[in-house]
């Protein structure tokens, strides 16, 4: 799929790369939590599919994000939900798009309000690059260079098959 | 003083005059209207083409102190306002010739508005014994009136009435019982409903109105109602005069415009006494102008320090700076109202001093010279810089007015000029 | 008055002040219950802090007294990991006859990002919010009896958390309306949200002038008030209405306008009952109703932590 100038690769393809890296490397029952909500769509469908009994957990960051001053609290605050205990837990935090590094940051603080895991990794599905923070991923579908002015999202169909789209950047 | 005015409109409402011509004034009166007499030589030309030359205002109700004569006459000046009727409540109360004596120098040795005193009917304004009204009469007060506050004791009230009739003195009292109004800061009604403030409702105005009606009806004595603010107030003044009672009202100029509405979001300057009613009670107040049964408009006016208005609503002191106000204000209504200007003039000049029986309000040759030129095409915009006032306590901040004061000729001498 | 402004919300539309919810779009008030409800989360699990507010200096000004709103306001605060200052004005500049004016002026060159401001006038947040400086947000925590707005939106989402759909719903608020700021902090919340009834029931001395023309219905029997309610909202009466020849005693009025059992039952049998607090037993409500299972007064307390977290973060996000 390409978007203009912008080649975009299938996420569905990204989806089982990152399905076969994961698979024989994480706990049987490593819990799987997901950032809202491209990171949600993909624990849910990961935990499906992986081997293994994953409990899945969904993440709403917008409470320990750092820019509250300058773009303001998100308009659509969902809850957050860790339906299992985080302590002694491996968890993999999964999400869509890694690119500055800040809102995975604000991920682990989150999860480490709950509890005290015993280790906590993070699986990617497309890694732009542009990191502001030392923080990298375990497991990456692919690596993809966008340009700074474009948003990078995950889209799901109504069957439940995912799509790559791009936006333009929309400053506050 | 030889002062010409020249190729103004000369309006006189008193007389129906109202024509292009020159005014001659001399010695504190009025010499010639129209042609210039023999051997005139001018010590002042003032050129007021494209302006009225009309009577100098004359207001019936002034709220000042002995402090702060100095800036509310040259506010009153400023205002084309050449006599005014002060209210009693002074600091401290006109109720002893001593004082009226003083506060009437004080105002004379400024050689600006004429002040015309209003003394206590009872003594401190308590409502309980009467004052010496016959000696406050020599000393200069042209009426009795408890300012705003209200006596109690209706037998007081009645006697106070008998005794000022036996002289044949006026009685200005302002209609509102003390514990309908009691606590409350706004018109009782929707507006004070949604913005939770305790409200005044309008029988507390009605009332009082209604007994002091049939007290001046028993005792013969003439009554002037201040500030009247309900359109069923006006209803009840319009039946006692045509029963023949001796009754004369005013109206203060901002009830004319303004509303409950008008608070918006609990502007302290929108804090009156009476209070602000609704657009009804404004259609009546209108009404009662244009008829006949309000008298005068006034401008009540009232100039507050910031720190008595900048608090909430509740906490502060009602009233509005005026002075500098009303012509524009009553310009503004006879444009509403669509009223000839001469007829909005003469609620504030000859009817006004015919309520007060005061010798005023008139531009004819020998009358006083007492003369207000304005340009009734010029817009203003009123703000707090603008004002001479101690007070700018005006609820009329932001808006653009018609009416800028040329010259104010106060007993012929020169008291106002605008800056050219 | 040449137009009346929209304190509330800056030129985005964004809220800038919670002065009343009198003038809130619906949408604000959908998104401040919304961001609750994410708070509720925060609220019941063992951390119960979020850093979103670290560094912003919150200052309680409370100019009438109230120990009960001031620390769940402060708990809310907290709970963002705000800074928080209490300051009891009845015991401080303001009696040596400092305008109130000054205190905020003092307070802003404290470097206060938020004003919760409590005060016995009528309109007081007003005038500190047209004084306050540009950064500072000023929340109305009560001003006499016009609103309470943080109580009216707890009492929404209270409500919302129970019966879901807003506009399938009658509502009753029993007791003194003329008095209770929140009664018109509730009465606008549900109306803006579409409940197509409101009613209020009370004598007749203790009913606003006009007040049929915010969208209610007046009742003045309980009997016939209550009859089909899907919610009742019980206001305080307080012991000063005895004086003033409002009403003659509190047990007339318990037992014409008094909530107990029998006349609950005559509201819809899953009807919710409501009280902003604190109750008089035996005066507005009967113990028997207080303590059964359709009173949701608890969780109204546990409710209004979230809804305060909510206003105070939404406020601190708005656009300059």
């Amino acid at each position: 799929m390409t978007t203009g100038d912008l080649y975009l690769p299938a996420a569905e393809a990204l989806f089982n790369d990152l399905k076969a890296q994961m698979a024989p490397a994480i706990a049987f029952d490593a819990k799987l939590v997901g950032v809202f909500s491209g990171g949600a769509w993909l624990a849910d469908r990961l935990a499906a599919e992986l081997d293994g009994e994953h409990e899945v957990g969904y993440i709403d960051v917008s409470f320990y994000r750092d820019d509250l001053s300058t773009s303001g609290l998100k308009s659509n605050v969902r809850s957050t939900q860790i339906p299992f205990s985080v302590q002694g837990a491996h968890i993999v935090i999964v999400d869509d798009v890694l690119f500055t590094g800040r809102s995975i940051r604000a991920a682990v603080n989150t999860l480490f309000d709950y509890g005290r895991p015993a280790s906590v990794q993070l699986a990617v599905l497309v890694d732009r690059g542009g990191r502001e923070l030392p923080i990298a991923a375990d497991y990456v579908g692919a690596p993809l260079i966008v340009s700074r002015d474009l948003m990078l999202a995950l889209s799901k169909d109504d069957a439940g098959k995912f799509a790559l789209t791009t936006e333009p950047w929309m400053q506050r | 003083m030889k002062i010409a005015i020249r190729k103004g409109r000369v309006i006189d409402p008193a007389s129906n005059f109202d024509a292009q011509a020159d005014v001659f004034i001399a010695a504190s009166k009025i010499v010639a209207v129209g042609e210039q007499p023999a051997d005139w030589h001018s010590n002042r030309d003032i050129n007021a083409e494209g302006c009225i030359v009309a009577p100098g205002l004359v207001d019936l109700a002034v709220h000042v102190k002995r402090g702060t004569l100095a800036t509310e006459l040259a506010a009153a000046a400023a205002g084309g306002v050449t006599s005014m009727v002060c209210s009693p409540d002074t600091d401290p109360v006109l109720d002893e010739p001593g004082l009226v004596d003083m506060l009437r120098l004080r105002a004379q040795s400024f050689h600006g508005t004429h002040l015309y005193p209003l003394g206590a009917l009872t003594k401190s304004l308590a409502g309980v014994q009467l004052a010496e009204i016959s000696k406050l009469a020599q000393a200069g007060c042209v009426g009795f009136s408890q300012a705003d506050r209200a006596v109690l004791d209706t037998q007081v009230l009645l006697r106070a009435m008998q005794y000022a009739a036996t002289f044949d003195y006026s009685v200005w009292l302002q209609p509102e019982d003390l514990h309908l109004a009691n606590n409350g800061v706004a018109h009782e009604g929707e507006v004070a409903s949604r913005l939770g403030l305790a409200g005044i409702p309008s029988s507390a105005e009605i009332i009082a109105l209604a007994t002091h009606i049939e007290l001046a009806r028993v005792t013969a004595v003439h009554l002037h109602v201040c500030r009247v603010s309900t359109a069923e107030g006006v209803a009840l003044i319009r039946a006692a005069k045509s029963s023949g009672l001796k009754i004369t009202a005013d109206v203060a100029i901002n009830h004319l415009h303004l509303i409950d509405l008008d608070i918006g979001n609990y502007d302290s300057n929108y804090r009156l006494s009476p209070p602000l009613r609704s657009s009804r009670d404004r259609d009546g107040l209108r009404a009662g102008v244009i008829d006949g049964t309000i008298d005068a408009i006034v401008s009540d006016h009232t100039p507050r320090q910031d720190d008595a208005k900048q608090v909430p609503f509740g906490e502060a002191a009602p009233g509005a700076t005026g002075l500098e106000t009303l012509l524009s204000l009553t310009l503004r209504f006879a444009e509403s109202a669509r009223i000839p200007i001469h007829d909005a003039l003469a609620r504030v000049t000859h009817h006004a001093a015919q309520a007060a029986k005061l010798d005023a309000g008139r531009l004819a040759v020998d009358s006083v010279a007492d003369v207000c030129v304005f340009d009734p095409g010029a817009y203003r915009l009123i703000n707090k810089a603008g004002f001479k006032s101690a007070g700018k306590n005006s609820p009329f901040l932001g808006y653009e007015l018609p009416g800028v004061v040329r010259a104010t000729v106060t007993a012929g001498h020169l008291a106002f000029e605008a800056a050219a | 008055m040449l137009s009346k402004k929209n304190l509330q919300l800056n030129e985005n539309g964004d809220l800038r002040h919670l002065l009343a919810i009198e003038g809130l779009p619906k949408r604000i008030i959908e998104r401040i219950l919304d961001t609750a409800e994410s708070f509720v989360g925060v609220n019941e699990r063992e951390v119960k802090v979020v850093p979103l507010l670290r560094g912003k200096s919150i200052f309680n000004i409370f100019f009438e007294n109230s120990t009960r709103t001031r620390t769940t306001f402060e708990i809310a605060a907290k709970r963002l990991s705000a800074d928080v200052v209490n300051l009891d004005v009845a015991r401080s500049s303001t009696n040596k006859g400092e305008t109130i004016l000054d205190t905020i002026a003092n307070l802003t060159a404290m470097h206060a990002d938020m004003f919760v401001v409590r005060h016995a006038e009528s309109g007081a947040p007003y005038l500190i919010a047209q004084h306050a400086a540009p950064h500072v947000h000023v929340v109305n925590a009560g001003d006499g009896r016009h609103e309470h707005p943080t109580q009216g939106l707890l009492d929404v989402f209270t409500i919302r958390k129970y019966k879901k759909d807003f506009t399938r719903l009658t509502v009753a608020i029993v007791g003194d309306v003329l008095h209770s700021r929140v009664a018109r902090s509730q009465i606008h919340a549900l109306t803006t949200l579409g409940v197509p009834e409101v009613r209020v029931i009370g004598p007749r001395t203790l009913l606003p002038a006009d007040i049929e023309r915010l969208g209610v219905r007046v009742f003045t029997s309980l009997e016939e008030g209550l009859k089909g309610v899907d919610v009742v909202t019980m206001l305080r009466l307080q012991n000063e209405r005895m004086t003033g020849a409002l009403l003659p005693s509190a047990s007339e009025y318990f037992s014409r306008y008094g909530l107990t059992p029998q006349k609950l039952a005559l509201a819809k049998p899953d009807a919710i009952v409501l009280h902003p607090g604190p109750m008089n037993r035996g005066v507005e409500i009967d113990s028997a109703v207080a303590d059964g299972k359709q009173a949701v007064i608890l969780p109204q307390v546990t409710y209004g932590i979230a809804v305060r977290m909510a206003v105070m973060a939404i406020l601190s996000g708005s656009t300059r």
